[in-house]
């Protein structure tokens, strides 16, 4: 199929014409008779021919004869020849002989006399053409005049055959002509069925029809049963031109819905044929029955509009979305197949309807951005924000919120003095964050059930807001720990099940906690000390200090108070200090760093005596050398703002590039870049970012230098080379240079407001104040006032506007839920809902 | 404490000794109660001075019935206590949960003796400082350079004793009477004094005249003993859940409205006051007659020769005698003791029973004086509820925070928030604050931003009046851009003529939220402070100048804000189009994704992801959020490296739109 319309326009007719027009023979002329004898003489029995008798050259007929000669072309297309027959001056036989004859023109078959017509009935092509055919196809088009006649015929056909039933203004137009045309073609194949009466009209339209143009209906009368019923109409919405009318019967006649077992992007229907775009619905075998009676709902409101097919998921392998529920395939070659999950079958029919419109909108060169605008401003109401629309979806779930103590004003503080240790969620129970968090918080309290001696609450804000404000609590959520009822220490860390299960765990134990013994201080670095944490991998920090030390002590012990919770923090200070220090080869006072359990320790000299930067310096201790990022950790390397070296692997990193990697990350140039791997297993969300950097995957695993903080820049380790230290180097060297094209580079682009705010000014614009242009000295302005006039003319104006909208509205299809998926009344009733009606 | 020197200290000027305090409360009423709570809680030098032995004197008397009609509601469903006090019209504000009036009486109407002792347990038990029996009967200036306001306060009290003072609040309410003087108005009895046992009233007729509150209680009142009651004037009757003003005749009260439009017994007139005159038969019976006839007649005639209206005109309706004929006009300020000096001046209209004062309260004749409680109700008078308990209680606090800013350099109190909870703090507050609720169109929550509007500063409760004088008065900057927060009903919806039960009143979509008509919340957005004169400027029906956007947040039935699409979403894209950026939360996984596809981070990632406190959302969640469309589940994908480049992106399921505004990384 072409994409250009006009091609496809052309072939059409081409079509047309093939199939269904008689071969014309030789040169398409009048025939010109010498004599009737003559004429009569050469009827062949099966030939039709439109004759007429001239004796001389008449005057008055001369108009006439120029249009009947013209039509004459026409007329050999059906087969019909058109001739001229002179009457000799002496004939005085039927046709010659009487003068009001020779105003006449005769349709004969064989030699047999059909019809005669009077020449003021054949005043131009259209009308010859039109009542040539009308007396040809006598039986084939029924022309009725009254509504009973046309219930009678119907009843008849119900069962048997479709109706294509027409209204045209008068008879001998060019919608006449059209409609006897394709009865021509058509006429064995459905009832034609024909009329002038305006009152018929009326009776088969909607609404008010406009009496002076033609209307054509194709009434679905072979599938009709119950004789009660009218049977099913289709309108033919375009003017009434032969091309329309074939191009609606033939859509009448395809199957309504076609079922399709292949590739969507190889099928091709009549509808894409005829420029129309073809729906899928994509069905599954168990719910097949209702998605066949979707389709056919489907089908019957965009008959003539589109075409629908029911594609079986289970026998086509797609490789699509699996909640996708429609696929639309447009006529436009190159553009592929749109898959769409959509809620409602009124869904489908805006989307055809709405491609159709820019399609038009398209072919009559004009700007299309409006229709654009139209579409944004319709998707205003459309939740965009990830978190509120799954706290909503999740909002029917109760949730196990049983291990948490609801506080109140009344109990909140004896609540908290009764523990020894109390978390308190403050929420507000409409904000979603907030409900998001409570679901992390309730899996916490599932994991931790009755363990500890932690008391696990929650306050609503929203029900105890003087409650809230007392606690100073100014956001939601706030998580916090008190401690007897006192002091208490605010959640800073990820809102994740795991973070804040390690955050409760860790609060339990004074930060630092005091170590007494050697044992202890070396249970502790194994992670075996205090036992309750043993199950907790995480760095654990030991300050050693020694006696006199009590200024690095000091501030050690402060800066346990602002880490308390994110931080496994331990301090020796007994005698013995010294030896457990130099153990690990530094002198108190001194940090041992346990990591992973203990395996190795690293021992690093206490400089620093201030409080920040102490706790400063622990943070950036803690992070890894050559750390896997992940969702929760990447904020503590991005507040380095370095660039990332970072290795993109499928699963585990192999030991090789393990250790190469490693090897870079502790070398000389340590300071300058973090280097850290992902594993795309653990960290799905990172072929997102491949995808980004790269239109998709590139073969793994990848090494890739981001500059995440300056120019955003984005350079890939050549895939050829092997990642070791010296490659990367020189790599990076020529990175640095200049020497490397960047892969991709990181989107500028400010966060701008997803989509437009309601304009309330332009829709209140009658009622709006201007600002006033005169001077200040005068006092209120008061506008003109006419009694009541000056607010009711707004109040019209504005009023208006709704409820035409809601009119229009209410015309379209009743729609019906598509299956599987809920419809959301709410959201697609567009009229106003106004609650004192309800 | 510094202040402590000042209380009681004698300062003996020119012979006479005066008592000296920072602040002189003039009535121990509820809003000079409220006043000196706030007085007290800031620890400022203050004395009340009440001619009563107890607060609340005008309750002891009045309502003459002793039914109050303000609302004192127990159950709301709901325990915020904020929220609560939207449908708490009798309690002042305190920190003291005891103070609840719902505590006091579990009647809807409670009597007014409750309010009595209501106010006298308040005063009590918040140890305010109320000097009883002290009438001040005097108030003149000092000129002293050194005063706060150039000027000092001289109160002097019914025994000669003298105050003095910096600032003078003035708490006083509307106690006189108004009064009509027309001849025969001697037979006249007053609301003040009337009896209020109908027995008194038993077969009586009478005649009224006023149309207020008071009028109607009294109706009511005797409605069911007397043979007929008649009203008399000069307005229409305002129903109060037409014109939605709390001042106009409360349902509670409309008894004779039925029985005047269902059986024509008693009825209401319309007619000036001051036309008219009352002249008493030897039977002692009242009949009603122009003042116009009286002058036109001889002086030595009898009451005989007396011109009636229905001489003339026999269906005259109010030819039927009266046995009596009630004042129920109302009150109006005490103007009386203030000097003219302080040029205390009535308002003008029908606001000339209260004094003329500024929108901050601030009298207009004098500095450092400023009117609180019902006096204070010029302000808003029918439109509002500043002239109301559960108004004033409001406006009294935003006096005070004016005056602990201008007198002691205590800013209006406000909170800074990241950006993130702008949408939030809106919400909250529009769900439950009662001060906006009740003084709607009055006081406004003011946001300011800071620079680059990554934070903002909240002010609740602010007066709108002088928003143009906000850096003024708060003590707060102003520099950048601000939303102003009101309560507001639909422009063209109340009134006295006007069908407030239409079809299709409330509005439920929220694109045409514009046209709600119940209370709602509005939000007006300012690229800078109003000034004075676009204030001045002000268009009548509006409440502020026009602002550069607008936004309404639609009417609820339940007044519940709280709906994610209905209510939260067009606000979000409100303030995000004032803001010009994005201000969605987002989960931690995609905060990770656009740190590594960005240069820039949406706010919520910003402020939230960035500071490790991302919120990484339950699996459920995460799941919806990917059925939403708007997360991308990256765990099934496949991710071989063979796949063809050109192979179509657009099958791989990001049709859905709002995706593509999360993930348009790298095409643009």
């Amino acid at each position: 199929m072409s994409a250009q319309k006009d091609r496809r326009v052309s072939s059409l007719v081409f079509l047309l014409f093939c199939a269904y027009s008689i071969p014309r023979s030789g040169s398409a002329s009048l025939q010109q008779e010498p004599s009737p004898q003559h004429y009569f003489s050469g009827l062949e029995a099966g030939s039709t021919s439109l004759a007429f008798f001239t004796p001389t050259v008449s005057p008055g007929a001369q108009p006439f004869l120029e249009q009947i000669e013209s039509s004459a072309e026409a007329l050999q297309d059906y087969g019909i020849s058109v001739v001229k027959v002179n009457c000799p001056k002496e004939d005085v036989s039927r046709y010659c002989g009487k003068e009001n004859a020779l105003r006449k023109a005769f349709l004969f078959r064989g030699i047999r006399l059909i019809r005669e017509f009077p020449t003021d009935a054949l005043f131009d092509v259209n009308s010859i053409v039109a009542n040539v055919l009308f007396a040809l196809l006598f039986n084939e088009v029924k022309y009725i005049e009254t509504l009973a006649d046309l219930e009678n015929i119907e009843n008849v056909l119900k069962g048997k055959s479709n109706m294509v039933f027409a209204y045209v203004p008068a008879t001998g137009t060019a919608e006449h002509r059209a409609v006897m045309e394709a009865a021509f073609v058509y006429g064995t194949i459905h009832q034609f069925v024909l009329t002038t009466e305006a009152a018929l009209l009326k009776a088969t339209s909607h609404d008010d029809p406009d009496v002076s143009s033609a209307w054509l209906l194709f009434c679905h009368c072979q599938q009709a049963t119950d004789p009660a019923q009218p049977c099913r109409r289709t309108a033919l919405a375009q003017p009434l031109t032969l091309l329309n009318i074939h191009r609606h019967l033939k859509l009448m006649g395809a199957p309504l819905v076609t079922e399709v077992a292949e590739d969507p992007e190889k099928i091709s229907t009549v509808h894409l044929q005829l420029g129309l775009p073809l729906v899928f619905i994509l069905s599954q075998q168990e719910t097949y029955e209702a998605d066949r009676r979707t389709a056919e709902f489907v089908a019957w409101q965009l008959l003539g509009k589109a075409g629908v097919a029911l594609l079986s998921r289970d026998l086509v392998d797609l490789n699509v979305l699996h909640r996708s529920n429609v696929a639309l395939k447009t006529p436009d070659e190159g553009m592929p197949i749109q898959y769409l999950v959509l809620e409602d079958t009124d869904e489908v029919i805006t989307l055809v309807e709405d491609k159709n419109k820019v399609k038009q909108i398209q072919e009559d060169e004009q700007e299309e951005e409006e229709d654009e605008d139209e579409k944004e401003n319709n998707n205003q109401d459309i939740q965009d924000d990830q978190v509120v629309e799954a706290v909503s979806r999740d909002k029917k779930r109760e949730l196990p919120l049983e291990h948490i103590l609801v506080l109140t004003e009344e109990n909140f503080h004896s609540s908290l003095s009764e523990a020894a240790r109390t978390v308190v969620l403050f929420y507000a129970s409409w904000e979603a964050v907030s409900l998001a968090v409570l679901r992390s918080y309730s899996e916490v309290a599932a994991h931790l059930k009755g363990a500890l001696g932690v008391l696990l609450s929650r306050v609503n804000c929203w029900d105890w807001p003087g409650l809230c404000s007392q606690e100073n609590v100014t956001q939601f959520p706030t998580m916090r720990i008190y401690k007897e009822g006192q002091q208490s220490v605010t959640y800073g860390g990820m809102w994740a099940t795991e973070e804040l299960s390690s955050f409760i765990l860790l609060s339990q134990f004074s930060c630092p906690l005091k170590l007494a013994t050697m044992d202890e201080a070396e249970g502790y670095l194994r992670g075996e000390f205090p036992p309750e944490l043993s199950s907790h991998h995480h760095t654990s920090l030991l300050g050693v200090f020694s006696t006199a030390t009590s200024e690095a002590r000091e501030a050690f012990e402060e800066a346990g108070n602002i880490l308390s919770g994110h931080v496994r923090m331990g301090m020796y200070f007994e005698d013995d200090a010294l030896a457990l220090s130099q153990k690990y080869s530094v002198s108190p006072p001194a940090l041992l760093l346990a990591r992973s359990g203990g395996r190795s320790v690293e021992g690093i000299a206490l400089s620093k005596h201030r409080v920040q930067d102490m706790v400063q310096m622990i943070r950036y201790e803690l992070l890894d050398i050559f750390p896997e990022i992940t969702v929760p950790n990447l904020p503590q390397y991005l507040q380095l703002g370095k660039p990332f070296l970072i290795l993109f692997s499928a699963g585990d990193i192999s030991q090789m590039e393990s250790k190469e990697m490693l090897k870079l990350a502790k070398g000389r140039s340590q300071q300058a870049f973090v280097a850290c791997w992902l594993n795309l297993k653990k960290t799905p969300v990172g072929h997102g970012i491949l995808r980004t950097y790269f239109s998709s995957t590139p073969p793994l695993p990848v090494l890739l230098w981001v500059n995440l903080h300056a120019g955003g820049q984005v350079f890939k380790f050549p895939s050829e080379q092997s990642i070791t230290e010296m490659n990367i180097l020189s790599w990076l060297e020529k990175l640095q240079a200049g020497l490397e094209i960047p892969s991709s580079t990181l989107s500028e682009e400010d966060w701008k407001p997803p989509l437009p705010a309601y304009d309330f000014f332009q829709m209140m614009e009658p009622s709006v104040p201007e600002p006033s242009p005169h001077s200040g000295d005068s006092p209120v302005q008061h506008p003109p006032k006419t009694p009541g006039g000056d607010t009711a003319r707004g109040d019209t104006a504005t009023r208006e506007k709704p409820s035409q909208e809601s009119t229009a509205e209410k015309v379209g299809s009743p729609g019906r839920g598509l299956r599987g998926t809920a419809p959301r009344l709410a959201a697609r009733d567009k009229q106003g809902k106004r609650h004192s009606e309800l | 404490l510094g202040l402590a020197l000042y209380a009681g200290s004698l300062c003996p000027v020119g012979g006479a000794t005066f008592l000296y305090h920072d602040y002189c409360v003039i009535g121990a009423g509820p809003a000079g109660l409220q006043a000196a709570y706030f007085l007290q809680q800031a620890g400022r030098d203050y004395i009340v001075f009440e001619r009563s032995h107890a607060p609340g004197s005008f309750f002891a008397l009045y309502p003459r019935h002793r039914k109050l009609i303000s609302i004192n509601k127990q159950y709301t469903g709901k325990s915020n206590s904020e929220f609560n006090l939207r449908h708490d019209w009798n309690s002042l504000l305190s920190h003291d949960r005891r103070l609840l009036f719902r505590r006091y009486s579990r009647d809807f109407f409670p009597n007014a003796d409750t309010m009595v002792r209501y106010l006298e347990e308040f005063a009590s038990l918040l140890k305010l400082r109320v000097q009883y029996n002290t009438a001040i009967i005097h108030v003149t200036l000092e000129k002293n350079e050194r005063a706060w306001n150039g000027h000092y306060f001289l109160l002097t009290d019914q025994d000669r004793k003298n105050y003095k003072c910096s600032s003078l609040l003035v708490a006083a309410g509307t106690w006189v009477p108004n009064v009509v003087n027309f001849p025969g108005s001697e037979y006249v009895e007053g609301y003040e004094t009337v009896s209020i046992n109908p027995e008194d009233f038993a077969g009586q007729t009478v005649l009224i005249l006023g149309r207020g509150n008071s009028a109607f209680e009294t109706a009511e009142n005797i409605l069911g003993v007397t043979n007929f009651i008649h009203m008399v004037s000069r307005s229409r009757v305002r129903l109060s859940w037409a014109t939605h003003y709390v001042g106009d005749l409360r349902a509670i009260n409309n008894g004779l409205l039925d029985t005047y439009q269902l059986k024509s017994l008693d009825g209401l007139l319309e007619g000036d006051l001051e036309d008219l005159a009352i002249i008493k038969d030897k039977k002692g019976k009242l009949h009603i007659t122009l003042r116009f006839y009286l002058e036109n007649r001889n002086i030595s005639a009898g009451i005989d020769s007396i011109t009636l209206p229905q001489d003339e005109l026999d269906n005259f309706a109010t030819r039927a005698p009266y046995d009596r004929v009630i004042r129920c006009l109302g009150w109006k300020f005490d103007f009386s003791i203030y000097n003219r000096s302080l040029r205390m001046m009535p308002g003008k209209g029908n606001i000339k029973k209260y004094p003329q004062i500024k929108p901050s309260y601030e009298s207009r004749g004098t500095q450092g004086l400023f009117v609180l409680g019902t006096a204070s109700h010029s302000v808003d008078f029918r439109k509002s509820a500043g002239g109301f308990i559960h108004g004033f209680r409001y406006t009294t606090r935003a006096v005070h925070r004016l005056l602990e800013n201008r007198h002691h350099g205590v800013p209006w109190p406000s909170t800074v928030y990241p950006i993130t909870q702008l949408t939030n703090s809106i919400i909250k507050r529009v769900n439950e604050a009662s001060g906006l609720y009740q003084m709607f169109s009055v006081l406004a929550d003011i946001i300011l931003l800071r620079e680059n509007a990554t934070a903002f500063e909240y002010l609740e409760e602010y007066p709108i009046g002088v928003l143009a004088e906000l850096e003024m008065q708060t003590g707060r900057k102003a520099r950048n851009a601000l939303f102003v927060i009101i309560m507001e009903y639909g422009r063209n919806f109340s009134g006295a003529d006007k069908d407030v039960f239409y079809y299709n009143r409330a509005v439920g979509e929220a694109q045409h939220a514009w046209q709600s008509n119940f209370l709602h919340p509005v939000i007006y957005y300012y690229k800078r402070l109003p000034t004075e004169r676009e204030m001045r400027l002000l268009h009548p029906d509006w409440p502020l100048p026009r602002p550069d956007a607008i936004h309404h947040i639609v009417e609820d039935f339940l007044t519940d804000w709280t709906a994610p699409n209905a209510h939260i979403l067009p606000l979000r894209r409100f303030l995000e189009n004032c803001l010009c950026t994005d201000l969605r939360n987002f989960f931690a996984e995609s905060c990770f994704l656009f740190a590594f596809t960005h240069q820039k981070l949406p706010p919520s990632c910003q402020q939230g992801y960035v500071r490790m406190q991302g919120l990484v959302g339950s699996q459920e969640l995460r799941h919806h959020a990917v059925q939403a469309g708007l997360l991308q589940d990256y765990t099934h994908t496949d991710f071989s490296g063979d796949r063809p480049p050109d192979s179509h992106d657009g099958s791989q399921g990001i049709p859905v739109r709002p995706l593509q505004h999360l993930v348009n990384a790298k095409d643009e």
